[in-house]
């Protein structure tokens, strides 16, 4: 480094040695690991400490039980809460129905969000695109609550849908098609967005040259589109399967007498004070969602994201 | 009121028994729990000055100062009057009140009876020094040093309101008109998929009620103190039930409106949702032969209380006759002091909500902790806890 030039000195002692922000910079210039290091503590720290940390107390505390009485926790750890969970045969039925509500509300989305995002990306004139995305993205801004109740007026005994199926009590009712129906509905704009994308990506010039070579539509979206586009898919599936994996609130109000995993989770802590059974319950969806992100990382839907 | 009486003279010896084995337990083998006395805590000698403000633990409704709606505000003059200004915490459920409380960030809490024995054995309230509040002298008799509110005729709290948890049906759809709680119970019900019920592990009380008064072989005595076979009886007849739920219920608005569509015919409910729908649809609300379960909450003073002077200045002034009258009016609940039913808007509301007969009160049994020691005084069984309740109230709904 060459020496920093000195103005002359305006009092005695002034400015002789460098001022201790130079000298930390050169100091840092000459060390670049632990440059390195400070300019990602800050994040690193973030993940670390607000949710890895966060998911490691949930794996901790779910080792603890509760003083039934007074409701403190007892920091003792045990499996108990796992034995638990094992040995009831209903926690294994509300996590299989959890996973099925999930898997379904994927399927449903992605069979409407195909064609609307080929209409999106290909179909459409240019100047409607943005407007259709916008319209597309607007529910998102909508309170949860809002459309969740909307849903349960609609639902509900001689309301619309009733009256689409034929009369008070022939629609689906409040139950789990219920729950699937709202679900499907409220995730559809993180399916289609993905797949958008993927498909902006796609060159008009590959469907041309399909087209040319004598493939028909529907070959050309069998052969060329959709190969190209399973990985948005799955990277649009993972927002709506981890979603409907960890929904209470919907279910509570079109599910009837349905309970999925999240309504465990939410009774227990809320209704039972047993944060450690929760905790226990929680991991459940996480050991699902991890198994779930391992899969579609195979199928390279994380570079879609 | 005698058989009531008795019976609670019997839970009081419960709490005898389970204070007096204090002593001789040796933890080792028993329920944690069971077996021991409430800490000692000091009530307050006197009132002095206000601390400027105070903290409140509530259910929603209960400490309203104009911002939900600004007819509504009892707040504000209180704040005028004593010049403490009132902090509040709404809590959503009992189980988030107790935690709350064990913060020791907050003076006084509106406790329901499935809560005021854990704050009391947690040793997170102190008992209450009547004589500093001069309205609790009105407070209706039968609601004063009840198993729920009292440990050895020790006052923890000033009874603040109560209401049933009534049988609802529409009156167009359910024919004849029931007088029982079998008409929800029943397996081959012709309202299937129609009926509702509350969804909280408590309503197993229900199911106990019910049980106690038609199946006398079990000698249930009290709903909330189940041993094993009492225990699995309930939750068989809930699993039974289930079958032909339509919903369960714990958000009122959304039960208003499952009775309005026809959703649900038939159920649980509280007076206030039946005055919501009013006329909107048919229905009616009653009080079933068997009985019914219910809530009593009541006002308690938190053992390490920062603001202790301003919290009492709170309780007198919540329970005296015109407040207590708000308040019972806006949430819709029986009034405890005696003397609101002069001060509400509506000259019938104490008719409508029973709030002076003691007999209509008698024939509720109040949410209580169920815990392991036995509610109903038995010794040599263990009860169901809470825990045990609630992990039942999960597998009952499958």
């Amino acid at each position: 480094m060459p020496p920093v030039p000195v103005p002359a000195p305006a009092g005695p002692g002034r400015a002789r040695a460098p001022r201790p922000g130079r000298a930390l910079s050169s100091w840092l210039y000459r060390h670049a690991r632990v440059r390195l290091g400070l300019l990602l503590s800050a994040p690193l720290l973030w993940l670390v400490v607000a949710y890895l940390g966060a998911l490691a107390l949930l794996l901790v505390s779910s080792l603890w039980t509760v003083d039934t009485f007074t409701g403190d926790i007892v920091r003792h750890p045990s499996l108990d809460n796992f034995r638990a969970i094992a040995g009831t045969p209903v926690y294994r039925t509300v996590a299989l129905r959890s996973v099925a509500v999930a898997a379904a509300v994927t399927v449903i989305d992605a069979l409407i969000a195909l064609p609307m995002a080929f209409y999106l990306a290909k179909v459409a004139a240019p100047r409607w695109r943005g407007w259709l995305v916008i319209a597309v993205l607007t529910p998102l801004w909508a309170s949860y609550l809002v459309k969740a109740y909307a849903w349960r007026v609609m639902l509900a005994n001689g309301g619309p849908l009733d009256d689409l199926f034929g009369g008070p009590g022939h629609g689906p009712g409040y139950g789990l098609t219920a729950t699937v129906i709202v679900l499907s509905y409220l995730w559809l704009p993180y399916m289609i967005l993905p797949i958008y994308a993927g498909l902006e990506r796609l060159s008009d010039s590959l469907l041309e040259a399909s087209a040319d070579l004598g493939a028909r539509a529907f070959r050309t979206w069998r052969s060329v589109v959709l190969p190209m586009i399973v990985p948005s898919v799955f990277a649009g599936s993972i927002f709506t399967f981890s979603l409907s994996l960890g929904d209470y609130i919907t279910v509570q109000i079109v599910g009837g007498k349905t309970q999925l995993i999240g309504n465990l989770v939410y009774a227990n802590i809320g209704a039972a004070g047993n944060l450690p059974l929760s905790a226990a319950l929680a991991t459940i969806p996480v050991l699902v969602m991890v198994v779930y992100l391992v899969a579609v990382r195979r199928l390279g839907a994380l570079e879609q994201l | 009121m005698g058989t009531y009486r008795r019976v609670m003279a019997v839970a009081a010896a419960g709490v005898l028994a389970l204070a007096g084995c204090g002593g001789s337990g040796t933890g080792g083998g028993s329920a944690p729990g069971t077996g021991v006395k409430p800490p000692k805590v000091d009530r307050l000698a006197a009132i002095g000055a206000g601390e400027g403000e105070v903290d409140i633990v509530s259910w929603a409704g209960y400490v309203e100062n104009g911002t939900d709606d600004p007819k509504v505000d009892w707040v504000t003059p209180f704040t005028r009057a004593t010049g403490c200004k009132v902090n509040n915490k709404v809590g959503g459920t009992s189980d988030e009140m107790v935690t709350l409380m064990k913060t020791g960030d907050y003076d006084l809490v509106s406790a329901s009876g499935d809560a005021t024995l854990r704050l009391i054995y947690g040793g997170n309230v102190a008992p209450v020094n009547t004589d500093l509040v001069p309205n609790y002298a009105d407070i209706q008799s039968f609601l004063k040093l009840k198993g729920w509110n009292s440990v050895d005729g020790v006052p923890y709290g000033i009874p603040h309101g109560w209401g049933a948890n009534l049988l609802m049906w529409r009156t167009d759809k359910v024919t004849p008109a029931p007088t029982s709680w079998g008409v929800v119970f029943e397996a081959n019900s012709p309202y299937k998929g129609r009926i509702t019920a509350y969804d909280s592990p408590i309503y197993l009380a229900d199911a106990a009620l019910y049980l106690m008064k038609t199946k006398p072989d079990l000698k249930i005595t009290n709903p909330y103190a189940l041993d094993d076979t009492q225990f699995q009886a309930a939750v068989d007849l809930l699993k039974a039930q289930n079958k032909n739920i339509g919903e369960y219920w714990s958000d009122y608005t959304k039960e208003v409106q499952a009775f309005k569509a026809g959703n649900s015919v038939v159920g649980t409910t509280w007076q206030v949702i039946t005055n919501t729908i009013g006329t909107d649809a048919p229905v009616q609300a009653i009080l079933p032969s068997e009985g019914a379960t219910g809530w009593s909450d009541t006002w308690m003073v938190a053992a390490k209380a920062k603001h202790p002077n301003c919290a009492y200045k709170w309780l007198d002034w919540i329970v005296s006759p015109e407040v207590n009258a708000q308040v019972a009016e806006y949430f819709g609940e029986a009034p405890a002091n005696a003397r609101a039913c002069d001060h509400t808007a509506d000259k019938a509301f104490c008719g409508t909500y029973h709030a002076a007969e003691a007999g209509y009160a008698a024939k509720i049994w109040y949410w209580t902790t169920p815990t392991a020691q036995c509610l109903d005084g038995r010794t040599g069984v263990t009860c169901k806890d809470y825990a045990a309740w609630t992990k039942a109230w999960t597998e009952i709904k499958g």
